[in-house]
């Protein structure tokens, strides 16, 4: 047995306190995944920090937005109705996500950051720079169905396996952050990052920050958004690829405003601005939505196994525009 | 029998197997250290302290001679092992303990360059090759000719229970829990290497939660387990073999390369079959998937050749998974008869037809029973056939292509000899009956009850059933299939003999063992059920996901003993070949040498919302020439042609032909 300390504050300053002062010590949400990595001994923390006992999961709803708490259950979430009237996509992204099990024990900020599904990652024989910095990069030349087509680097080429993640930063949500130097407001698409040559990072976060809460803001792109995602299977299956896709028509059916994100694709949620930027002003036709997907995917890198993510984002984001300009979410 | 199982959990030390690092080589030194100085660790296992193993034994079978030397023979290979006072402790014991390894190269994976050779029999017994007539001949004139290659790719058993040993060494006896599909087969198995008698090796499976055939022998887990039990006397051992571990130790299904060559003439008549088949074994240990023997006996044609090549890796040994060989080889034949079906433009219903057989093809014998045209025809009436459009890409609904697909599916009926069954007459009219062979979830203890009461003529509440325990004597393991057909006969026998023996009265006490009787007639027929499967594939018209909303098996599989029973085992069948049809796939990383896909959310397995409406029928019968029950056993013919039926029907829905499994979305996103 590895013993560790176990921790269940009640008071979020406190938590921070506990994991700030503690190099080793880390936040458990509901555990779905950090149980995982401990039993599989990817990652060992000598102090389990619980933050469940914190209170933060309730979901208010002001006229301008939605602040989720970070202990919202994503079952509880996906079901609230203020959430499914104005922000479909965020429901639509739990929905897709793991299983109803999974779900039920799953926290806000504890899905936003789960860790890669990298196989390599999850296997301590194998080399891996984000498990273990600078022991080289087994899914390069390895297994790469769900490799990075865009912005990994030589470093890692993992993509981050939330589907709620890819909502929040295409409906520009922001993440509530609680440090030991005071509270922060973090953009959605500004959590995580790109590996670049530093993959054991995942986000942008500091040691010992923690997420109490996420903000989302009211628009009639995010009440007319969805969620759409590919996948090996029907359900209980992590994205080929994904999109989120909110949609904001003027009266003669141009496109008015647009925020596209896609999951599956890199090492965070990747918003596609130049695709936004292409569309706007633009008929939504079918081809217009491909063109500016083709202006995103200019620069994306493949190999054989990955290939097929190119056409399969393009035609999973012109299905989620299909789908907004039918009416349906 | 006092009933034992229970008993052996109590004060148990658990078990945390160490796997190799590297694909060949040699272990150079174990660094059990740390490890032992771990709180709760009591001991480390590696060949420098293991039990001896094969003494006297000629040609031990490798797979089991655990800890026996320094050689690495693949990634993944148990080279040490932790026993602790909890599951904890050994675990965190396990990954205490260094070892050191002198590495050589390995060949992990088969490619062009690959050197094959042509095994001397493949799995159970049956020629590598056949060559009747001249193929290439007949190929070289033919007026149609379908020329493909067809690939599966490596598949491991998953059954929801993974492998579990609870072992206790009393001091003369070995006494091991085991979820198995043949705790005989395990005894007489480990016995020998052990140095043991098989009636000193008890095994008994009272439980156990799916095998899919990766139970149905003993595999190094067990033997670990054992030989830990022996350093403990009087302590059990338990071992929980992880799902990351089964996908290195307990057996898997070869990748298959089909190189199918048919000929016919411009009516779909075939005129030449050819099926030429590439796989891999480990090199120290072979398994040779019997990929091409369906092939066989299918369908009939003049000139007909088959070959399986085997290429001889560094890796784990492959076993039996579920329709070992009928699967990958049916999902080549049966697409391959779907391309012949759209190059001559005749319906796939009624190409088969054209192309039954009066006798077997392979032995010239005739079947016992051959409905394979009456599946096709009661399959075609409930699935709405005649309203199938001819052409591919042809009908829509709403954003999906819609199309349907068939395939025949056929297995051979197995009937194992060595099976031995006991009546014992008991108070006030019961019986017990005993046999070995064990329940793994399909409801066989349901099934021998009913042919003990059925035998006996008294009423299955009269019978007392014993089973999964290899001390009542020889059975052979659930699986091939040939469970209830088998162990059934060796009931019947036991009861028949019992009745003349000891009359319709008997008093109290009296006993009967008996094996099963031959049947002649078996010897002069070929002896295979037959199916027909169907499926509706819908195909996502932008990002190419598939969906399959019907599923529909009509099979002639004999005498049905319990109907519930056997239609949850079509479904599993059925489900099982969907799986292997969309989702099921292992990736070994040929720079490693191991599966990097094993857990269950990297190798999928179909998830409930995949599964729409599954049927299946049969056909009224009885065939006594397989068993003196009528039966023909039915656990894997669902399996058998499913995967074709879904691509032949993805074809159907999108005019894209898939040749390799799992048949995704990549393949038809747009
Ligand atoms: C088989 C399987 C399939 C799955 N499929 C999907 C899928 O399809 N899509 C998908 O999106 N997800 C999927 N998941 C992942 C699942 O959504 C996550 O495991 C879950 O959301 C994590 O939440 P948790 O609360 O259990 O996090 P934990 O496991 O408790 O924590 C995860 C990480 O977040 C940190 N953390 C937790 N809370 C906080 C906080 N408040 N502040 C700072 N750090 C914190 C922890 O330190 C840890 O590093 C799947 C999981 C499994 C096991
Ligand atoms: S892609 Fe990233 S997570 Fe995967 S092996 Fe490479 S470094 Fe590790």
């Amino acid at each position: 047995m590895r013993p560790f300390a176990y921790h269940r504050p009640a008071d979020p300053a406190e938590a921070v306190a506990l994991v700030a002062a503690d190099p080793a010590a880390s936040f458990l949400g509901g555990g779905t995944n950090l149980v995982d990595h401990l039993k599989l001994g990817v990652t060992r923390p000598g102090t389990l920090v619980d933050v469940t006992g914190l209170g933060l999961d309730t979901v208010e709803q002001t006229d301008a937005s939605l602040r989720i708490g970070t202990n919202v259950r994503n079952s509880d979430l996906a079901a609230h109705p203020a959430l499914r009237a104005g922000w479909p996509a965020v429901s639509r992204a739990l929905l897709a996500g793991a299983s109803g099990q999974i779900r039920n024990q799953a926290t806000t900020g504890g899905n936003l950051l789960q860790r890669t599904r990298c196989v390599y990652f999850q296997d301590v024989t194998t080399p891996c720079n984000k498990r273990e910095s600078g022991s080289g990069c087994s899914a390069i030349g390895g297994y790469g169905r769900y490799n990075a087509v865009l912005g990994a680097s030589g470093q890692c080429v993992a993509t981050h396996p939330s589907d709620l993640a890819v909502a929040l930063a295409a409906l520009d949500a922001v993440v509530v952050v609680l440090g030991p130097d005071g509270e922060r407001r973090i953009p959605a698409t500004e959590l995580h990052r790109l590996p670049e040559e530093h993959p054991e990072h995942d986000t942008t976060l500091r040691h010992g920050e923690l997420i109490t809460a996420v903000e989302l803001p009211s628009s009639p792109l995010a009440a007319r958004s969805t969620y759409q995602k590919a996948r090996d299977r029907a359900s209980y299956a992590f994205a080929l690829v994904s999109a989120a896709v909110g949609l904001d028509l003027d009266e003669d059916g141009t496109v008015r405003d647009v925020r596209i994100a896609w999951g599956g694709v890199a090492h965070k949620p990747w918003r596609a601005t130049r695709a936004e930027d292409a569309l706007r002003g633009e008929q939504p036709t079918e081809d217009a939505v491909r063109a500016a997907v083709d202006i995103e995917l200019t620069g994306a890198n493949t190999d054989d196994q990955s290939a097929y993510k190119l056409p399969m984002v393009r035609a999973t984001t012109t299905y989620a525009v299909h789908r907004l300009l039918e009416g349906s979410r | 029998m006092e009933h034992r199982e229970g008993a052996l959990g109590k004060d148990a030390l658990t078990l945390w197997l160490v796997q190799s690092t590297i694909a060949r080589g040699r272990v150079l030194d174990v660094d059990a250290e740390a490890a032992l100085a771990h709180p709760g660790v009591v001991s480390v296992l590696d060949h420098t302290n293991a039990p001896i193993l094969g003494q006297g034994v000629d040609e031990p079978d490798l797979e089991l001679m655990v800890l026996q030397s320094t050689e690495v023979r693949f990634r993944g290979q148990v080279v040490a092992a932790v026993l602790a006072e909890s599951a904890e402790a050994a675990r965190e014991g396990a990954a205490l303990v260094r070892v050191s390894y002198a590495e050589q190269d390995a060949e992990v994976e088969f490619g062009p360059d690959t050197t094959l050779e042509i095994p001397d029999k493949v799995n159970p017994d049956y020629d590598a090759t056949s060559d009747d007539g001249d193929v290439d001949a007949a190929l070289a004139q033919a007026e149609v000719v379908v020329d493909q290659t067809y690939r599966t790719p490596y598949e491991h058993n998953n059954p929801l229970e993974p492998h579990a040993t609870t072992a206790l060494w009393d001091g003369e006896r070995l006494r091991l829990v085991e979820a198995s599909q043949g705790p005989y087969a395990v005894a007489s198995s480990l016995a020998p290497l052990l140095g043991l008698d098989v009636a000193d090796v008890v095994v008994t499976s009272p439980y156990v939660g799916g095998g899919f055939g990766s139970k149905g022998m003993a595999h190094a887990p067990a033997m670990t387990a054992a030989l830990a039990a022996i350093t403990a006397p009087r302590r059990p051992v338990r071992l929980a073999v992880t799902r990351q571990q089964m996908f290195a130790l307990t057996g898997y299904r070869t990748r298959t390369v089909s190189h199918f060559r048919l000929g016919a003439r411009p009516d779909g008549v075939l005129v030449a079959i050819d099926h030429d088949v590439v796989e891999q074994t480990s090199r120290w240990k072979e398994f040779a998937e019997q990929t091409a023997t369906s092939t066989r006996t299918m369908y009939a044609a003049e000139n007909r050749r088959t070959v399986h090549r085997l290429a001889r890796l560094d890796v784990a040994v492959p076993s039996f998974m579920r329709a070992p060989g009928e699967m990958p080889g049916m999902f080549a034949h049966e697409v391959a008869m779907d391309e012949l079906a759209v190059a001559c433009g005749v319906d796939p219903i009624v190409l088969r037809e054209r192309n039954e057989p009066t006798v077997d093809p392979e032995t010239g014998k005739p079947f016992s029973r051959r409905r394979l045209v009456e599946c096709l025809q009661r399959g075609a009436e409930l699935f709405d056939w005649a309203e199938r459009p001819d052409d591919a890409r042809s009908r829509a609904d709403g954003v999906w292509w819609v199309g349907t697909g068939v395939a025949s599916s056929t297995y051979p009926a197995k009937v194992m000899p060595a099976n031995q069954a006991t009546v014992t007459s008991c108070e006030a009219g019961e019986y017990r009956v005993e046999v070995g062979a064990v329940d793994i979830g399909t409801g066989s203890r349901t099934a021998m009850k009913q042919i003990a009461a059925d035998a006996l003529g008294v009423d299955p509440s009269c019978v007392q059933l014993e089973m999964a325990d290899s001390s009542i004597g020889p059975a052979t393991v659930a699986g091939g299939s040939s469970g209830t057909a088998s162990w059934g006969a060796a009931v019947v026998a036991a009861a028949q003999l019992f009745r003349a023996d000891h009359g319709d009265s008997p008093d109290p006490g009296l006993q009967t063992t008996a094996s099963a009787a031959d049947i002649p007639a078996a010897e002069d027929h070929a002896l295979h059920s037959f199916g027909a499967i169907f499926a509706e594939v819908r195909v996502h018209r932008w990002t190419g996901e598939l969906r399959v909303p019907r599923l529909l098996g009509v099979f002639s599989a004999g005498r049905i003993v319990n109907p519930v029973l056997a239609r949850s085992q079509f479904y599993g069948g059925l489900i099982m070949g969907l799986s292997s049809g969309l989702h099921e796939d292992s990736y070994r990383d040929p720079r490693f040498g191991h599966v990097v896909t094993q857990d269950l959310a990297s190798y999928h397995v179909a998830a409930h919302a995949d599964i729409g409406d599954v049927r299946a029928e049969w056909l009224d019968e009885e065939d006594f020439v397989v068993s003196p029950m009528g039966t023909r056993g039915l656990g894997e013919i669902g399996i058998v042609g499913t995967a074709a039926a879904i691509a032949n029907a993805a074809f159907h829905a999108t005019g894209v032909r898939v040749r390799s499994l799992p048949v995704t979305a990549d393949s038809f996103v747009s």
